[in-house]
Parts: C-alpha cells; structure tokens; sequence
C-alpha cells in the first residue's frame, strides 16, 4: 500500500510536470482529483477502513491529495505566465517610432516683454492705460506742447490720414497722448504705463514705419526727478533681472517735459555681444523728464498743485537688448522659424515670484 | 555741430583736456557724438628738406633725392617731377603707413638704386585729390617737426548733437560759454578772439539802401557795405577750420560768411553790390514768384514766405538760402553785407513747404541772438576788411530785433522740489549768471537774449541742475501703497492677455503684422476707413479693416518658405470708421495632420478646424459657448458654403469662421492652398460679471446619468444644429447634453444619430418615464420632418 502511494504521487507529480498546456494539466487533474479520480477513489476507502487503519492512511492519502493540488496549481499559474509571456512577446512594437506632436504654438516677443512691464509696474503701483493709434493732432502735438512749426510734424516724419477731419489726424508718433487722454480723464495721483503700436515714416535697417513704446506717467504732488531716477532705477534692474544694471542721466530736450534727460544704460561686452549690467560702454534707451507744467495746464490740472515725471521707451529695443534678437524688421514679418526661435511658451506668464524673464 | 579742440579753445581759455571736455560736454547736455583727430593717421610724417636732387642711373622719370627730415641725409628715390634741390616737402620714413595708398613704406631698391622712404603728395596723405607732384612746404617749415603738427592738422574734431531748444550752441562760443559755466575754463572776450583793434573799423559814407516791408517775417534787417574788396582765398587759419568740419573753402567772402555763422550762430548772406537793381527789401513773396537759390535749384515761392529782393528780382529766399544771380564772385568789388533777423516760424514754415534745408535755417529754425545784430555785423565787415581790404560804409538799421526777454519769478527752492538735488542758492545764482542770466536780489531772473528757449521756472531749474550734475541727483523711491501690490489689469487687458495665451497654447504662433496694408488687401476685406495721405509706399497705405490681410500675407510667406502647416494668430486692433477695436485673428493653412505612419496621408485644415479654434478661443474668452448660435452671413471673403458666424444673439456677433473664399486667396497670391480662419472680436464678448470669487453652489449628482441613442431620417436641408437644439429642448428638466454621433447619407436619405444624456435626480427613472421623454424627443424632431428609423 505504501508503495502504491509512492508509485501514484510519484506517477501524477511527473504527469502535473509533463503538461504540456493548460488542456493536459486539466486532465492531469480529472484523473487524479476528478469525481472518479485515483486520489479521489483513495479518499472514497478512507470511509471502509478501521480507525488504525484510517489514521495511519489517513494522513497519507490527504497529504497525497494536498501535494497533487499544490502541484496543479504551480503547474497552472506556471503555464499561464508562459502563455502571457508568449502573447507580449507577439506584441511588441518598435518604441522608437515617432508619435504625433501637438503643434507648439507661440507668444511674440512684444506682447511677451508688455506682459513683463505690466507685471513689474503693477508692483510700483502703476496701471496700464490705453488710447488710440490714429490720433488727432491736438493730443499727438499741441497739448504736448509741440509747436505748429516743430519738425516732427512734417510728413517726412509723421503720417496724416487722408481726407478731412474736425482736426488733422495722424497715426500717433509716440505713446504720450496717452498722457494727456490720462490727465484728462482721471484725477490724480495718477500712475501708468502705456504700451502700444506707434508710428514714424521711416523705414531703413534700425527703423521701422511702425514699432512699439511704453509710455510711463506719475501725477503727484511733490513728485521730482529724483523720484524718475529711482524709478527707472528699480524698473530696469527688475526687467534685466540683474544688480549690476547702471544708468547715465544726460540732459537733453523734450518740448513735452522740462528738465528733459535722456537715459542710457550700461553694457559689458560678453563674447563680443553687449550685455546689459556694468558699464563699459553706454547705450540710449529712454527719454524722460518732469512733465512740461504747460502740458499740465493743457490737461485743465493746476501746474502749481500737480508736478510729476513721464518717460518713454521702446518695446521692441527692450526685448532685442534681453533676448538678443538684432533686426528689427524680422518683429514684424510673421516668420514661424523666427516666431519659434524668439519667441514663448503660452505658460510662460511673467510673475514676481518666478521672475519676469523667460 | 562740428568744431575741433583748437576751434573751441579760441573762445575758451581752458587747461582741461580732450576727454575731459568731451565728458563735460556730454553731461551737460551736449552729446558728444564723435571725436576724430585727423593728425593722428599722419604722426609718422615730418617736414623734410630735398638737399639734393640727381637724376636716377638707371631711370628717366625717376629722381634720387638726398633729404634732411631733421636726422641727416638719407637717400630716396621719388618719382614727382617738382622734386628739387631746395624746396621743402612731407617726408614718411621706413615704416609710416599712407593712408592713400593703404601701403606701409620700407627700405627698397628701385631700379637698383636704395629708398629709404617716401616724399608724400596731397593724395597719398589723404588731405585732397591733388597728385601732380609732391607737397610744396613753405621756405620757413621748421625741418624735423611733425607735419600734423606743423599743418595744424592736430586738431581732434569734434562733433555734438545740438538739441531744438538749444540756438545758442549752433554756434562755437556758445559751446564753450557752456562748457565755461561748467568750470572747464573761463571765456576769453569776443575782441580778443577775433583780434579786433581797440578802434571800430572807419566807416565812409551811410549805410546800403536795405529796409524790410515785412515785419512779421523779418523784424530787423541791417546792412553795412564794404567797396573796393578783392575776394580771393580766405586765411589760412580761417580754412583749415573750414576744411576740419568738411566744410569745401570757396571765396574769402563766402569763407567770412560761413566761419561767423559757425563760429557765432550769426548767419549771414554777401550780395554783389554790382549784380543788384537799388535797393534791397525784404518783403513777402508774391505767389509763384521764382528765384535760382545757390543750390542750382529753382524755388516758387508762394505769400507766405519772407524773400529779399530788389527792384528787379528776389535775390534770397530770407534766411534760408541766397540767390544765384547776385552770388560773389573773384570779380566782386563792392559787397553788401546782410544781418537781418527771421521769425522762427517763418523760416520753418517756409524750409518744410520748399523741403530745402541749410545751416543758415537751422540756426534761424531755431532763433538767433536778435541782440547781436550790430556786433555780428562789426565782426562780419572787420573780418572783410582785414581779409579783402576795401571801404565800410555805414549801417542800415531797418526795423526792431525782438530782443525784450521774459521775467521770471524764480524760488531757489524749486531745484530740490522739481530736479530733486538740493542746490544751494548761491550756488543757483552762480551757474544762472556764468550762463549769461541777470538774477536780482529778489530772484527775478531774466535769460540771456541767446536763450529764447527760457521761458519759466521749470527751465532755470534745468539750468540749475545740468551745471550742477544731474549725475548728482539721488535716487528717491516713489511713496508705496500698504501691502502686496493692486491688481491694476482692466477686464479688456485680462481678456486680451487670456486669449492670447490660450492661441498659443492651442499650437498657434502669435504674429505681430503691420497696422496699413495695400488698397488692394483691404478691398479685399470690404476696403478700409481710413487711408494715409503720405504713406510710406503702396504697401502700407490704408489702415487695416481686419486682422486676416496681414496674416494671410504673412502665410504666403511662410509657405513659399516651404513651410507645410502654418498656424497663426495676431491680437491687435481692426481700424474702423467710429472705432479701433481689440481683435484676435488666426489663419490655419496647410496640413493640420502631417502624413505618418499610423495616420496615412496628410490631413489638410477644413473649416470645422476653424470653428473649432473660435469656439474653443471664445469658451477661453468667457463667450457663452453654450448658448451661441452658429449662423451665415459671414461675407464676402469667406466661402459661402463653408462659413459661420457665432452670434450670441441674432445681432452680436462675436466671431467669424470658415474657409477662406477662392477669390481672397488669389488676391494674397494663395491660389489653390487650403486655407481656413477666424476672427473673435473681442470687444464684443460679454464682461464677465464681477460677483467675487465665490462660485455657485454644487454637489455632483449621485445618481449615475443615463444616456439614450435616436437615429432619425430628416429632409435634406435639416442642419444639425436644428435638430440638437430640438433634442435638447425636449424635456429641459431631464435632458443635460445632447450631440450628433452620426451622420450619412445614402440613396437621397440622410439620417442623423443623436444622443442625449439624463440626469436623474432623487431617485432614477422609471422605464415609463424614460419611454415618456424618448416619445417627448421623438416629437420634437417630427416638427422638423425628422422621423425616427425603423
């Protein structure tokens, strides 16, 4: 008896591992462990047997059936794994091909540096204003008092819309009327900055018939140009994101604004290229002042109450000397190498906290 | 404005040096724009005397000079048929460069014979064209020197750039009146620079018959003539400053002329005594009047303009520009001199309606001293009559110079209170007074009569403050709110930065396209409001009626560059008749899909692409997607069959789409590419209301939502649209969403698949209730024909 049991677990263990797919094994099991199985049938003759007898082949027959049952199981999931391992293998793929790319759109460098702007003159306070680009003369030149016979107002320089209008139009030169929109239409303290489309009649290699500016304006009482200095200070060492950014006050003349400075900034040469910060060399890049008190009084405000300082600046000029770009007409050509190249990435909102620059 | 270093110190006495003035000049407003020094290319080359001239052995045209350049005799062979024994010349040793022949001398044979350098000619020096023979010096050249030195050509020039307001530095001695009261030296008098004797000039005889008629044009007009002049070359010292500032020597009247003009700021015109017809007068023109200006060019002139004229003819467009007939020339005897004074705005009108500019206009332009008429002629007819000998007569005084100057009421305290730099008053009144200011002791302060540009308190403190430093001026921060800063965006600037941002995240580049565009283009777009009077070319005339011209332009181009998929957009203003308005537009051309290996064959833009980008660029905008309505009526330039318009409304319409019409493409020169757009006018888009942060209140429903599918035949001309919105419509309480899955059409039926979705509440639905709101949807449709398949 003992050696039959051997024989059978030795016989069944060597069919369980003989199976060749999960269809053998299953027979395998019928005839050991089915309703008429081997190890069943044994089972069946522990019910005739005398309590010796059934506790001696007890224990026996049950850890036959155990040791079959594990077997099967082993056998099965080892059968299974292969099965899996043998469909993956049927499926494999070259993981090298290309994948479909979302088409990767871009910000323009203007609008991207008028996003910086807005963000760090928010900080000091100031709101972005806004005003038309086809402006009578009146806002453009009279109230800034530019004079009739000024040499800006020829058409060699400046562009008049055709036909006639209540007064002469012309597409503005500057960002200042802004200015004058502003005083007009609200009280001050007034503080913003305005940037937009301008246009001169020039066109040649650092010229543009159309380019952009940034206008700023501070309406205060006790406002001075030691207030300007620091402003522009504070405004180009945070758009540069540099310490080392210097600037060099020079006196010079606005009809619009009395005393008149124009302001360069400081350039070191890296690798042939200037880059802002130091100052080995200098380089224009505002024009600015106290506010004419005649332009004061041609807003309706009180010259002798109200003083403050105004400044402009180009768009366009600020981002070439950021981000390196070095011809002015390419701003303008809609080039998707080009807008690709300079240009950024939708989420690169300018912020405080991560730093205007992208 | 030109000048060189030699120039300025006539006027100012001064031990700063080059650098040091140069820096001065751009701190206190005088842009240096360059600083040349001609001598210093020449420093290798001194004065040289030919000992000896004997011919070459070996060479006809050749010469072997012996020459002393202060260090002996050496030996050089020179071909220049002047060269003699005797005559003194510029010697380059072994060495030097020559700059006209761009070669470096070094001792050589020629034809045998040992050179050891070069006698130089005019052109090899670069200071002319002359190259007949070799420089002739004069006998008393000190031997050995530099010739820069020597020549006077040591002199660096220096050029600044001269702001509107500043009339008084058009002139040399304004300059270094400034630099005087930045106390980089003191000013010598106008006597002395001018070497003018103790006595006037003798005067014989009254004055030229000159008068002006035109008070408003020419407020003052003096004369002074001089007869028995020889006009030949001017002095040396006189040309080579002339020559320094590139300007060509011509006669020693003209020479006169233009030295004081750029020396003082004083414009002055000569006139042939002998080529007039009496008097002269200025007078305004009589339109179409014609005059031959010294330019070779022929002006009409028209009444608004001031000329000088005599009986017969106008002989000089007024502080502009002299005429041709009554010139100087080497014959000219008698002369009269012209000091008159030209309204500024005279001459500007004048100058911009003839397009003629000179230096006598700029200086006018921008308002001469009109209290220095007597001494600007003094020193005009004593520079004559030093220089080309001849009689003074007396002078003609003709009118009044407009020298009264304003008072200002002036407070010292307005240096710290405007400028930001706290000056002492002393101080103030210092600067004030080096800069030819009176101030009282009450602090009335009147401007000197070069200073025009003055004219109340704002422009003493600039004064006050350039002198003083404005480098000097501290750094003061502007007074900050409490607290993080303001949001300070509008609702129209957080819509414009939200749609651009979300284009270019959709994969569209941002383009910056020009405000004017052709006739042409715009007509294309329904023509423009607004066309420039001067444009700059054909191409850039009208101002744009839309965003799509300049974009489709810009996709031309990127296609000719071989680009296959273009995507762009621009955010910028359409020009209207009443109105500039905030616009976003996108033009899609190309493949949308690139071919591939999963996907086949490139898949080209069509104008659902297009209506996909509006919808999804207006959901970003805060449009009421959901409740817009998708209508015709889109234009002309789109194709009639494959446009929209999205309306909230029948009458807002807040955005176009569609393809492109053939005939606009073949206007961009885009014949035969698939190109689709829109354009979202932004200020159209309802401001979302401002009611806080807080949002409506929402608990996701717990009942799972149950979705339905109807499959109906409908008429033929059924839009989609139609028979969604009438699904939906069905039962509003049950029905949340419901969408076209499915369409074809087959043997003259079309047959639309629509699915809706329920949203139970409370409980679910009842098999009865479903039944009743599929009858409800079934129903709906039948109203537009459209029947449930069997």
């Amino acid at each position: 008896m003992t050696t039959d049991l051997d024989q059978l677990k030795t016989d069944l263990l060597a069919a369980i591992d003989a199976a060749a797919g999960l269809d053998a094994l299953e027979a395998v099991r019928v005839h050991a462990l089915g309703k008429s199985g081997a190890v069943t049938g044994l089972l069946k003759t522990l019910g005739g047997m005398s309590p010796e007898e059934r506790q001696v082949e007890g224990p026996r027959i049950h850890a036959l059936r155990e040791a079959v049952t594990v077997a099967i199981a082993d056998r099965k999931a080892g059968l299974e794994a292969a099965a899996l391992d043998a469909r993956l293998a049927d499926e494999q793929l070259d993981m090298t091909l290309p994948v479909d790319v979302a088409p990767r759109g871009s910000v323009h460098p203007v609008s991207q540096v008028m996003d910086e702007l807005a963000e760090i003159f928010a900080d000091m306070g100031f709101a972005v204003a806004t005003g038309p680009e086809i402006e009578d003369d009146w806002h453009n030149f009279t109230a800034l008092n530019i004079p009739e016979t000024h040499p800006a107002r020829a058409m060699h320089d400046t562009f008049y819309l055709a036909d006639e209008h209540e007064r002469p139009m012309v597409l503005r030169t500057h960002t200042s009327p802004v200015q004058i929109r502003t005083m007009m239409s609200q009280k001050p303290p007034i503080r913003i900055i305005a940037p937009g489309r301008t246009y001169r009649s020039d066109s040649d290699a650092t010229h543009t018939p159309m380019f952009h500016q940034v206008e700023g304006l501070v309406i205060d009482k006790g406002i001075t140009l030691a207030h300007l200095k620091w402003t522009l200070e504070t405004f180009l060492k945070a758009y540069f994101e540099r310490d080392d950014v210097v600037l060099r006050l020079r006196p010079s003349y606005f009809p619009f604004t009395e005393p008149s400075a124009e302001v360069d900034v400081g350039y070191s040469m890296v690798k042939g290229k200037r880059v802002i910060g130091g100052s080995e060399g200098w380089m224009e890049v505002l024009g600015s002042g106290m506010v004419h008190p005649k332009v004061i009084a041609a807003c309706g405000l009180d010259p002798a109450e109200w003083q403050g300082f105004a400044f402009g600046c180009g768009i366009d000029r600020l981002a070439m000397l950021k981000y390196g770009m070095d011809d002015l007409r390419a701003f303008f050509d809609g080039d998707l190498r080009w807008l690709r190249h300079y240009g950024f990435s939708a989420l690169d909102v300018p912020t405080l906290s991560g730093g205007v620059g992208a | 404005m030109k000048f060189t270093l030699g120039w300025l110190k006539e006027h100012l006495d001064t031990q700063a040096s080059l650098d040091e003035i140069v820096l001065a000049l751009t701190r206190i407003g005088l842009e240096v724009e360059g600083v040349e020094n001609p001598g210093e290319k020449l420093a290798a080359f001194t004065v040289a005397k030919v000992l000896t001239a004997e011919r070459h052995p070996q060479a006809d045209k050749l010469q072997v000079l012996s020459v002393d350049a202060g260090q002996g005799p050496m030996q050089v062979v020179c071909g220049a048929p002047n060269a003699r024994a005797g005559m003194l010349g510029v010697f380059g040793a072994p060495g030097a460069y020559v700059p006209g022949s761009g070669i470096t001398l070094k001792v050589a044979e020629i034809r045998g014979v040992q050179s050891n350098g070069m006698m130089c000619s005019v052109r090899e020096l670069e200071l002319g064209d002359e190259h007949d023979g070799i420089i002739e010096l004069p006998e008393d050249a000190p031997v050995g020197t530099s010739y820069p030195a020597y020549a006077g050509l040591d002199d660096p020039v220096i050029d600044v750039a001269v702001t509107p307001n500043r009339q008084d530095c058009m002139g040399v001695r304004g300059i270094a009146r400034d630099l005087a009261a930045a106390g980089l030296g003191t000013l010598r008098p106008l006597a002395e620079v001018y070497r003018m004797p103790a006595d006037p000039v003798p005067q014989v005889g009254s004055g030229p018959n000159v008068a002006t008629h035109d008070p408003e044009g020419c407020p003052a007009f003096f004369g002074q003539e001089v007869r028995g002049v020889a006009n030949g070359t001017a002095p040396p010292w006189m040309k080579r400053s002339l020559t320094a500032i590139g300007q060509k020597p011509i006669s020693a009247l003209v020479d006169i002329t233009n030295f004081v003009m750029l020396d003082l700021g004083r414009p002055l015109h000569v006139y042939d005594k002998a080529k007039l017809k009496g008097g002269l007068v200025a007078r305004k023109a009589k339109a179409g009047e014609q005059v031959l200006a010294l330019n070779g060019k022929t002006y009409t002139l028209d009444e608004g303009m001031t000329v000088i004229a005599d009986d017969a003819q106008v002989h000089d467009i007024g502080g502009i520009m002299g005429g041709e007939d009554s010139g100087v020339s080497e014959a000219t005897t008698d002369v009269v001199i012209e000091c008159a004074y030209f309204d500024p705005g005279h001459i500007a009108r004048t100058g911009q309606a003839l397009n003629l500019t000179s230096d006598a206009r700029q200086r006018f332009e921008r308002g001469v001293d009109p209290a220095f008429l007597d001494e600007g002629l003094a020193i005009a007819t004593w520079l004559v009559v030093e220089h080309c000998g001849g009689t003074a007569s007396g002078v003609t005084r003709s009118g009044e110079p407009p020298v009264a100057m304003p008072k200002i009421a002036y407070d010292p305290a307005r240096a710290a209170a405007l400028g930001g730099l706290d000056v002492p008053a002393d101080r103030q009144r210092a600067i004030l007074e080096s800069l030819g200011f009176s101030v009282s002791a009450d602090w009335t302060v009147t401007p000197p009569s070069w200073r025009r540009d003055i004219d109340g308190p704002a422009d003493l403190v600039e004064e006050v403050i350039r002198i003083e430093g404005i480098d000097k001026v501290p750094s003061t921060p502007l007074p900050r709110a409490e607290g993080v800063a303001v949001p300070t965006a509008t609702p129209a600037q957080k819509l414009e930065r939200k749609v651009r941002r979300a284009a270019a995240a959709r994969g569209l580049s941002e383009a910056v396209t020009w405000s004017f565009i052709s006739e042409a283009e715009a007509a294309a777009f329904g023509g423009g409001a607004w066309t420039l009077a001067n444009p700059i070319s054909e191409d850039m005339k009208v101002m744009r009626p839309s965003l799509l011209p300049g974009l489709l332009s810009a996709a031309r181009r990127n296609i000719a560059r071989g680009s296959q998929s273009v995507r762009l957009f621009e955010v910028g203003r359409r020009y209207l008749a009443d109105d500039e308005r905030a616009t976003l537009s996108f033009v899609l051309a190309g493949d949308k899909v690139p071919r591939g290996w999963a996907g086949g064959k490139a898949k080209a833009f069509d104008a659902f692409d297009a209506k996909a980008e509006a919808l999804a660029l207006l959901a970003e905008a805060g449009a009421p997607v959901e409740n817009l309505q998708v209508m015709g009526e889109a234009g002309a330039t789109w194709h009639p069959g494959q446009s929209g318009t999205l309306r909230l409304g029948p009458k807002t319409v807040l955005a176009t789409f569609g393809a492109v019409h053939p005939a606009t493409l073949k206007a961009f020169d885009l014949d035969g590419e698939t190109v689709v757009a829109g354009e979202l006018y932004l200020d159209a888009i309802p401001a979302k209301r401002a009611s806080g942060f807080m949002r409506a209140h929402y608990t996701p429903p717990a009942l799972q939502a149950v979705r339905r599918d109807f499959a109906f035949l409908v008429p033929a001309d059924l839009t989609a649209d139609a028979l969604v919105r009438a699904a939906k419509g069905a039962d509003k309480a049950a029905i949340v969403e419901a969408r076209l899955f499915d369409l074809f059409e087959r043997d003259g039926e079309k047959s639309m698949a629509v699915e809706i979705v329920l949203q139970p509440g409370d409980k679910s639905f009842t098999e009865a209730e479903l039944k009743a709101i599929a009858d409800k949807v079934v129903a709906a449709a039948s109203k537009l024909d459209a029947t449930l398949r069997g």
